[in-house]
C-alpha cells in the first residue's frame, strides 16, 4: 500500500539526529514491549509479513507521531484482538474473561535463549526456477497494490540490472494476507542513482534493492 | 558532530526520555489513551494471566539485547577480517558461516551479506520501508537508523546524510546504498584505518564503531575522536 511507511526519497523529514552513547532501550517499557512482541510472534499466529503490514495500516498521522516502540505496542494490541487471542473487553479492562481457557506460553526462558531475531523461511529450492539471470536488465513493475508489498514506490517503473540471485523466499505480498507463501527467487538489483533521481545526483552512485521475481519484468 | 545533532531525535523524544511526558510540548501520542508505561504493564499482566506469555522468557529476551548481542559482535567480525585475509574471503563469500565461526548464530545471521568499503566504493545500509538491520552482529538498531529522516534521505541523498555524520566521501568514490527490502541483512566491512599495523585483533575490534558497520561513518584512526 502506498502509505507513509514507504518513505524512500521523501523530503522534508529533517536532518538525521544522532544520539551519543544511546541505550538499547530508552525506558523499561520499550524492552517489555520488545520482548512481548517476540513472545507473541513465537506463537506463529501471525507471520512477519502480516506483522509488518499491521504497522503500515496505522493512519499516517499516527505513524509519524508515534515513537518506534509505541507502534509496536499499538499493533500488538490490534493483532491480539484481530486474531482472537484477547477479546476487546479484556483489552479494555486488562482482566481475563473468567470463561476463557488458560493457555501455555509458546516461548519459555529456555527457548527464548535460543531465539534471536526472526524466523525467516528461505532456501535454495531447485523446484522454483529463476525468471532472471545475473547481469540481465530488468524493469521494476509499475504496480500499486492496496495490500502489503516490499516494492518501494521510488523504484517502480525504473530499470536496473540483476546483481545477484539470493535464492528462494516467501512472497510477502501474498503471505502478509495469509494467501500462501508463493515462494520465488529474490535478486539484488542495482539501480543507477540517476535512473531513480535524475541528473542532479552523482553519476557514480547506485541504490541496490532486493526484489522478488513478481516485482520484475524484462527491460 | 555539532551540538544540534546530539541528544534525542526531535521526532521521538516524548517516550524516549520522559515516559510520562508531562513537560513534553509535542503531545506526540495524544491518541494513546494513557502513558505507554502503564499500557505495557497492563498488557503484560493480561497476557501472563491468560497464559500467552511467560515473564521469565521476557526477561531473557531483554537481557540478550541489553547485554549479549550488540555491535561488539560485529566489531570482532570486522577485526578478524582485517587481520586474516582467508577469513575475510570467507566472510565476503559466505557471511553466515564466517560469522558463525566466531560463535554468533541466529535466524537473522542466516541471511547476512557483507559489503566491503574500499578506496573507490563506500557502502551505506538502510531500510526505507521499516527497520531491517543485521541484529545478529549489531544488536537492535539505534533510533537514528529507524528515523523518518534517515529512511527517507539515505536513498536520495546519501552524500548529504554522510556529511551530517561527518563522513567525507570524495566525488570519485561510488556510494552504494543497500535498501534492505527483503530478508537479506547487510553489514559493512569498513576500511582499516592507517596507522594500525601494530595493533592486535582485540585492539582493532575496539576501534570499530556501530555507525561504521552501517556505513554512516568511517573507522577513525587510533586516538582520534570519533
Amino acid at each position: 500500500m502506498n502509505s507513509v511507511h514507504d518513505m524512500g526519497g521523501m523530503q522534508g523529514m529533517g536532518s538525521v539526529l544522532h544520539e551519543e552513547n544511546e541505550p538499547v532501550f530508552h525506558a523499561p517499557w520499550e524492552g517489555r514491549i520488545y520482548a512481548l512482541n517476540s513472545s507473541l510472534r513465537a506463537m506463529g499466529v501471525w507471520n512477519l509479513d502480516a506483522w509488518r503490514h499491521q504497522i503500515e495500516l496505522l493512519p499516517p498521522v499516527d505513524y509519524l507521531r508515534m515513537s518506534y516502540y509505541e507502534r509496536w505496542l499499538r499493533i500488538n494490541e490490534q493483532l491480539l484482538v484481530k486474531h482472537g487471542l484477547v477479546t476487546p473487553a479484556e483489552m479494555a479492562t486488562g482482566t481475563p474473561d473468567p470463561e476463557s481457557a488458560k493457555t501455555t506460553p509458546a516461548l519459555t526462558a529456555a527457548s527464548a535463549a535460543r531465539l534471536l531475531g526472526r524466523d525467516i523461511p528461505s532456501s535454495h529450492d531447485p523446484e522454483v526456477p529463476p525468471r532472471f539471470k545475473v547481469g540481465q536488465l530488468v524493469r521494476a513493475r509499475n504496480m500499486n497494490p492496496a495490500g502489503h508489498t516490499r516494492l518501494p514506490r521510488y523504484a517502480r517503473g525504473k530499470v536496473g540490472a540483476i546483481g545477484r540471485d539470493h535464492g528462494v523466499y516467501t512472497f510477502p505480498d501474498s503471505n502478509a494476507h495469509f494467501g500462501g507463501q508463493n515462494r520465488q527467487h529474490v535478486y539484488s538489483v542495482r539501480f543507477a542513482a540517476r535512473e531513480l533521481w535524475g541528473e542532479s545526483v552523482s553519476p557514480r552512485d547506485s541504490v541496490h534493492l532486493d526484489m522478488w521475481d513478481d516485482y520484475l519484468e524484462h527491460a | 558532530m555539532d551540538a544540534t545533532r546530539r541528544g534525542i531525535p526531535a521526532a521521538e523524544p516524548a517516550t524516549a526520555q520522559d515516559p510520562t511526558h508531562e513537560h513534553s510540548q509535542g503531545h506526540y501520542h495524544q491518541m494513546v489513551p494513557s502513558d505507554p508505561t502503564l499500557r505495557v504493564k497492563a498488557l503484560e499482566s493480561l497476557l501472563v494471566e491468560k497464559g500467552l506469555v511467560d515473564r521469565a522468557a521476557l526477561d531473557v529476551l531483554i537481557d540478550t539485547f541489553e547485554h549479549k548481542v550488540g555491535p561488539r559482535n560485529g566489531a570482532r567480525v570486522v577485526a578478524r577480517a582485517w587481520v586474516n585475509p582467508a577469513y575475510k574471503k570467507r566472510l565476503l563469500a559466505d557471511a553466515p558461516s564466517a560469522i558463525a565461526e566466531l560463535g554468533y548464530t541466529s535466524g537473522q545471521g542466516e541471511h547476512t551479506l557483507v559489503v566491503e568499503n574500499g578506496p573507490k566504493v563506500h557502502n551505506l545500509v538502510v531500510c526505507t520501508l521499516c527497520s531491517c538491520y543485521p541484529w545478529a552482529v549489531l544488536g537492535l538498531p539505534p533510533v537514528w537508523y529507524k528515523s523518518a529522516a534517515y529512511r527517507s534521505r539515505a536513498v536520495i541523498d546519501p552524500r548529504g546524510v554522510l556529511r551530517e555524520f561527518g563522513t567525507d566521501v570524495d566525488e570519485d568514490v561510488e556510494v552504494r546504498v543497500w535498501d534492505s527490502t527483503a530478508e537479506l541483512r547487510y553489514l559493512v566491512l569498513p576500511e582499516r584505518p592507517a596507522g594500525t599495523e601494530d595493533l592486535s585483533e582485540d585492539e582493532l575490534a575496539g576501534l570499530v564503531t556501530r555507525d561504521a558497520m552501517v556505513g554512516a561513518s568511517k573507522v577513525p584512526p587510533p586516538g582520534a575522536k570519533a
